[in-house]
């Protein structure tokens, strides 16, 4: 039997008010490998507090989180830090690409903290643009990028370390229907190749290429029952 | 390659990796980096070149001094008083009669030798011919002077010789003089094989040498020397050296710094039963010269220098701490993507020490350029001290790592959550 790539047991967050916010509920979940999950709910519902918890970018006041087998909570941050390097690679809806580097750059500082010769990094960073399709653009500018090529390169840099987990917040929130559209291709074939992916989404749409959904809300997570309309 | 217990290599930031970073974070911003430098350069630059112009100063004034004064001790016959002597004639003066000799003992002296302005009555003749008319007399300066003497006067001979050893010692009548005197003699400096002589009230001097010019003592009066001895003979001792120029005195010439220690030592050993009767002149020692050019001045610009790079390190530990607070975005993304936040606080440091060290790259440039600008201007030679001025870059080196120390830490306390986190 092969180990999750995700299991959460009693995982909650509260954040410290006043007053307290319990933004997520004890939770339990598993995610196995090569899955694809998405996680919809209002806003305010808690989702982003779940993909910052699942990026290790926030710890968990109650619970436990295994990541590929591995109890995160008893790491220290040194551990955390190769953790998000390697095993993770979040996209945010905002792209946070830096203004004044190249698309390839952009994706070269996913592997700065490595330990992987230069070479290596550049040619696995050129490769991950290939694969998102802008393997013509590797040194513009992201102010000469359109919104769905900006989160085509936050993509690539998700992805450039090969990471187990692919988390994305509200990818296509900024992108219009054509661009979301085609980012969600993308994501599909990711996931084909082997990716397990999780999305954050108000969108059901979006929600919908996913083979399976997660709704939270008020901070509870709940499996969304496939219902027949018969 | 280091492990964690996830089994994964630690993430880690090279220095050359540091530094690529630390420069693209300064070259997206060139103009503000360039302001932000600014104090580091004028610090650096200010330094550099208050510590050169100090030296080349200080340089020009010890050359000027090494040509002549650096190597001149003079030493005069300060007594004994008038009464000494019988009524109507003048005390032996004090340097003994190998005075030359002894102080050409003296390690360091190049040549010495006794000299003396020889005092004739008023109305005296000069003239370079006895059939010549009154009309054509001169008055010249008429010096007694030793063979050492002449040696240590320097004197570049245009014709004959100076003064020997054994003219002195027969009291001959033979005289040097300078071309000036030759002229106004009508004595033609290339005509001394023929022996012509030069008359001091009708005593016959035979010329045997003519110079051009004189290191030390007749620099720049026309004169005439004689033999010690024959002057003795001929014209009774010198007048005692109280109240008057007169008296006999000693020039020695020393070799290059030997001035010092020859002027400590002469007076005992020319007259060991009565030295303090010498009264020995030195120059000034050139070191204490140099550091009291350095001491006033040179102080009040290497404040101002301190002050600059002062004013420096706020303006690089300000925009440092903008940046960090501007770049929280970028930091949260870094932490993001594996980095710690030591990583972090590596970077920020990385870029402040690098604007700081350009900052004294260009400064020392600066300082450089207007050490021998200046130097250039003054047609003096340029002194630029390696072990200042090759450091120099590194103050601001040192400037920008103190100054990036708080922004960095607030850099590596910066929490990757809230820099994620989006409206
Ligand atoms: N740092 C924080 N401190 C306090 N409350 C927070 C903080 N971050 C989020 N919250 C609150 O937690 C709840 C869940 O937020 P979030 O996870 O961002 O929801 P979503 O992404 O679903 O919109 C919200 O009520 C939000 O106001
Ligand atoms: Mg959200």
């Amino acid at each position: 039997m092969t180990v999750p790539v995700i299991e959460l047991r009693g995982l909650a967050r509260t954040y410290p008010g006043p007053p307290p916010v319990p933004a997520l509920r004890p939770a339990d979940l598993v995610i196995e490998a090569g899955g694809y999950v998405a996680v919809t709910g209002p806003s305010g519902s808690g989702k982003s507090t779940l993909l910052h918890l699942l990026g290790l970018l926030d710890s968990p006041t109650e619970g436990s989180y295994l990541l590929d087998g591995l109890d995160t909570s008893a790491l220290n941050d040194r551990d955390r830090s190769a953790l998000r390097g390697r095993q993770i690679g979040v996209v945010f809806q905002a792209f946070h690409l830096l203004p004044y580097r190249t698309a390839l750059e952009n994706v070269l500082l996913a592997e700065l903290y490595n330990q992987t010769p230069r070479s290596d990094r550049l040619r696995a960073a050129a490769d991950a643009l290939d694969a998102v399709g802008l393997g013509h653009r590797l040194d513009a500018l992201p102010t000469t990028l359109s919104g769905g090529e900006s989160q085509r390169v936050a993509i690539a840099r998700a992805l450039v370390n090969r990471p187990s987990l692919l988390l994305c917040d509200e990818p296509t929130g900024n992108l219009d229907s054509r661009n979301a559209a085609s980012l969600m291709e993308l994501l599909d074939q990711l996931n084909a190749a082997g990716f397990t992916i999780m999305v954050i989404t108000h969108d059901a749409g979006v929600a919908a290429h996913a083979g399976r959904t997660i709704v939270i809300s008020d901070g509870v997570l709940s499996e969304r029952i496939e219902v027949d309309h018969a | 390659m280091r492990r964690s217990l996830t089994g994964l290599p630690l993430p880690r930031l090279t220095a050359r990796d540091a530094t690529a970073e630390a420069v693209a974070g300064i070259v997206q911003r060139p103009g503000r980096a360039g302001l932000t430098m600014l104090g580091t350069v004028l610090g650096v630059g200010a330094f550099v070149a208050v510590l050169g112009l100090t030296a080349t100063g200080a340089g020009q004034i010890s050359h000027q001094f090494t040509v002549l004064e650096d190597t001149t001790v003079t030493v005069e016959d300060n007594g004994p008083a008038n009464n000494v002597a019988a009524p109507g004639t003048n005390p032996a003066i004090g340097f003994p009669a190998d005075a030359d000799a002894i102080a050409g003992h003296i390690n360091g002296v190049a040549a010495a030798g006794v000299w003396w302005p020889v005092s004739v009555p008023d109305g005296t003749n000069f003239t370079g011919s006895l059939a010549l008319s009154a009309a054509a007399s001169q008055t010249i300066n008429l010096l007694a002077a030793s063979p050492g003497a002449t040696a240590a006067m320097g004197l570049t001979m245009v014709a004959g010789s100076p003064l020997s050893t054994y003219e002195n010692d027969n009291s001959q009548h033979v005289a040097v003089i300078d071309t000036s005197t030759a002229a106004a003699l009508g004595i033609s400096a290339a005509r001394l094989a023929s022996h012509p002589a030069a008359f001091v009230d009708g005593i016959a001097y035979t010329v045997v040498g003519v110079y051009s010019s004189a290191q030390r003592v007749v620099t720049d009066e026309s004169a005439m020397l004689i033999p010690e001895n024959t002057a003795l003979a001929d014209f009774g001792n010198p007048q005692p050296g109280i109240g008057n120029q007169d008296e006999a005195q000693m020039v020695v010439a020393t070799r290059v710094g030997a001035a010092q220690a020859v002027s400590r030592q002469i007076a005992a050993a020319e007259l060991p039963t009565d030295p303090s009767r010498l009264v020995v002149t030195s120059p000034p020692n050139p070191q204490n010269l140099q550091s009291e050019v350095s001491g006033d001045l040179a102080g009040l610009f290497l404040i101002l220098a301190l002050i600059s790079l002062l004013i420096g390190a706020v303006g690089i530990a300000n925009t440092t701490l903008v940046a960090v607070l501007e770049r929280t975005e970028e930091i949260g993304l870094r932490r993001a993507v594996g980095a710690r936040p030591r990583h972090i606080a590596a970077q920020f440091l990385a870029e402040s020490t690098a604007i700081g060290t350009l900052g004294g790259l260009i400064g020392t440039c600066i300082g450089v350029g207007t050490v021998v600008i200046f130097a250039a201007a003054k047609d003096w030679t340029a002194v630029l001290n390696p072990a200042y001025t090759l450091p120099a870059p590194l103050i601001g080196s040192v400037v920008g790592l103190l100054a990036g120390a708080y922004p960095a830490l607030r850099a590596a306390r910066t929490s990757p959550l809230a820099a994620l986190r989006h409206a």
